[in-house]
């Protein structure tokens, strides 16, 4: 799985990471977690919450001491040189911190200044910075004023104060509406674009499939898949998904789909049927016509309950 | 009690790392307060000119001189040190608690190169200016009001910025444990009140009883006040050596103790 690993020339690694653990009282929270992440790649942590992502995250940024393995970020190995990592690296963090008594340039410029950034420096990055986030109209605006999409591409537009070649990013959509999701994504290809390596934990299935080159499956501290989303998704799950619902669902489940499916859950009203010829399925559900169905092909979040789901902690 | 060692235990103890990167977070704090200059400045001015209006005018009309002054000068120079560990403490509380605790700005400052070391000296040299314009404010008005005009005052200022470093540093500690604002506020009641009480503010040392005395002669804000009075009524301080050592062993051990256990709360 870690093809990563077998290849890399040591300069195309802007994050590596090797056994890495972490435990809290007695409870290992990351435990043995390894993955290198190439120059230029979008790479995704997927987990459920508490799968250990933001402790991760932490670990490599420095602010927490692991209990063992190790990390090199842009270079430079962390906790020990952690600062001149962070030089180069940007934060966008999964609470706003941004600083409510300030303007929307205040923050830009404010921020810099722990970069050690002249103000003259920022006041020049200032317009495209305010320009990629789409504030340029908020520039002297108050945090208060602005809505919860334009917070985050403030906290977006501050991650790159310091023009930096990594950037983290802990679950930078959660909370926001369709339309402010899309505008952060179309930004974050931009800067993949531009060549920037960026970190993302998600647990939106269809961001992390959108965006992430390489993606892993992360719970209870331990990878349990990695890839591209395609060829985990071809890996792991039958290719064709029918979804069907409607009264009776369950015992059309019970009574035909369990010999016409590969793979069959129900989770609720909804049967999920896994298969790689879906045409016998369809036939057999119009003998059922209160039932209704949808068919799709396999995604992210088939994997996803695949991996992290109640079928997998049975089995573990 | 057990509780309060095993958290000193879990503290990291690694030597502070001082370095010029604190700068940045006292510009931040700075800042803000321009911004908010003109109502800061009402607080500043408002409350030590009630007390010495108060008790120095009202009350001291009716007591006799104390240590060759009148009360109200007596009082009205006291203050000024009492004010200063006022202003470093509420800086150091509720000021940092919020910008820890509840804008998260301490987080998004430890994204960036700056360390959990840079941002304490920072959150203390700030609080030690913003007591210091708190001196400045009062040592005018003891100025204009005639209660006392002599040059040799004008070291109050740089001792009162010392003076706010070690109340600064003793609050971080609070800070570091600090759940809610709940205890920010036990902590003001149990211990910053009786510190003001037994420091020599409002009445000479020598009222106390002996005992009580010798344990107070050891308390940071005693050191203050015998500190700074003296500066502000034109005269040398009889102690100085003593009380300026005595408070770098305050301000240094609070300062190490409340880095360890901020650390410890930030770097979990």
């Amino acid at each position: 799985m870690r093809a990563a690993a077998a290849t890399p020339s040591f300069a195309d690694e802007a994050l590596f990471v090797q056994q890495l653990r972490k435990h809290y009282g007695g409870a290992a929270v990351v435990d043995g977690l390894s993955f290198s992440i190439r120059r230029g790649e979008c790479y995704a942590l997927l987990g459920p919450n508490g799968a250990g992502k933001t402790t991760t995250l932490r670990c490599c940024l420095g602010l927490t001491q692991p209990d063992g393995g190790a990390i090199r970020l842009v270079g430079e190995p962390v906790p020990g040189q952690a600062r001149r990592a962070r030089i180069r690296v940007g934060v966008v963090p999964q609470m706003d911190s941004l600083d409510p008594d300030f303007t929307v340039a205040e923050n830009l410029l404010v921020y810099g200044r722990y970069y050690g950034l002249a103000d003259r420096y920022v006041a020049e990055r200032l317009p495209a910075l305010l320009e990629f986030a789409s504030l340029a109209h908020k520039r002297d605006a108050r945090i208060g004023e602005l809505s919860g999409g334009m917070k985050r591409r403030l906290t977006l537009a501050r991650a790159l104060v310091n023009d930096p070649e990594f950037i983290f990013m802990d679950e930078p959509t959660t909370g926001l509406d369709p339309q402010a999701r899309h505008l952060i994504w179309d930004r974050l290809k931009q800067l993949l674009a531009r060549g920037k390596t960026i970190l993302l934990t998600t647990h939106f299935m269809d961001e992390a499939e959108r965006l992430a080159d390489r993606l892993a499956v992360i719970d209870h501290g331990r990878m349990i898949a990695e890839g591209a989303p395609h060829a985990l998704i071809a890996a792991h799950i039958e290719p064709q998904v029918i979804e069907i619902f409607g009264d009776g669902a369950r015992d059309w489940a019970d009574s035909t789909g369990r010999h016409l499916a590969a793979r069959l859950e129900v989770t609720g009203d909804t049967v999920f049927c896994y298969s790689t010829d879906p045409s016998t399925v369809m036939q057999a559900l119009e003998a059922w016509p209160a039932l209704r169905y949808l068919h799709r092909p396999a995604n992210l979040e088939d994997l996803f309950l695949k991996l992290t789901g109640r079928e997998m902690r049975a089995e573990s | 009690m057990s509780a309060v060692l095993a958290t000193v235990a879990r503290g990291d103890w690694a030597l502070p790392r001082v370095s010029l990167r604190f700068v940045p977070v006292w510009r931040r704090n700075f800042l803000v307060w321009r911004k908010l200059f003109v109502e800061r400045l009402l607080t500043n001015v408002v409350e030590p000119l009630l007390t010495i209006v108060a008790f120095g005018y009202g009350l001291g009309s009716l007591l006799p001189m104390v240590e060759g002054v009148t009360y109200l000068q007596f009082l009205a120079t006291g203050s000024i040190a009492m004010s200063v560990m006022y202003s470093a403490k509420f800086e150091a509380l509720w000021g940092a608690f919020s910008r820890m605790h509840v804008q998260k700005t301490w987080d998004a400052i430890l994204h960036t190169p700056l360390s959990v070391d840079d941002l304490l000296l920072g959150e203390i040299v700030w609080a030690a200016s913003k007591a210091t314009f708190t001196a400045a404010c009062i040592l005018s008005m003891i100025w204009l009001l005639g209660i006392a005009r002599e040059p040799l005052s004008l070291l109050v200022l740089p001792a009162a910025f010392f003076i706010a470093l070690v109340f600064a540093a003793m609050a971080l500690i609070v800070n570091a444990v600090a759940r809610s604002y709940d205890l920010l506020s036990n902590y003001f009641t149990v211990i910053v009140m009786p510190l003001v009480f037994l420091s020599g503010v409002y009445f000479p040392l020598a009222q106390l009883p002996d005992w009580l005395r010798s344990v107070a002669e050891w308390l940071p804000m005693t050191a203050a006040v015998d500190l700074v009075r003296p500066l502000a009524l034109g005269r040398w301080p009889m102690n100085g050596a003593r009380d300026i050592v005595l408070l770098c062993v305050w301000g240094a051990s609070c300062y190490y103790i409340a880095l360890a256990l901020t650390r410890r709360r930030l770097l979990k």
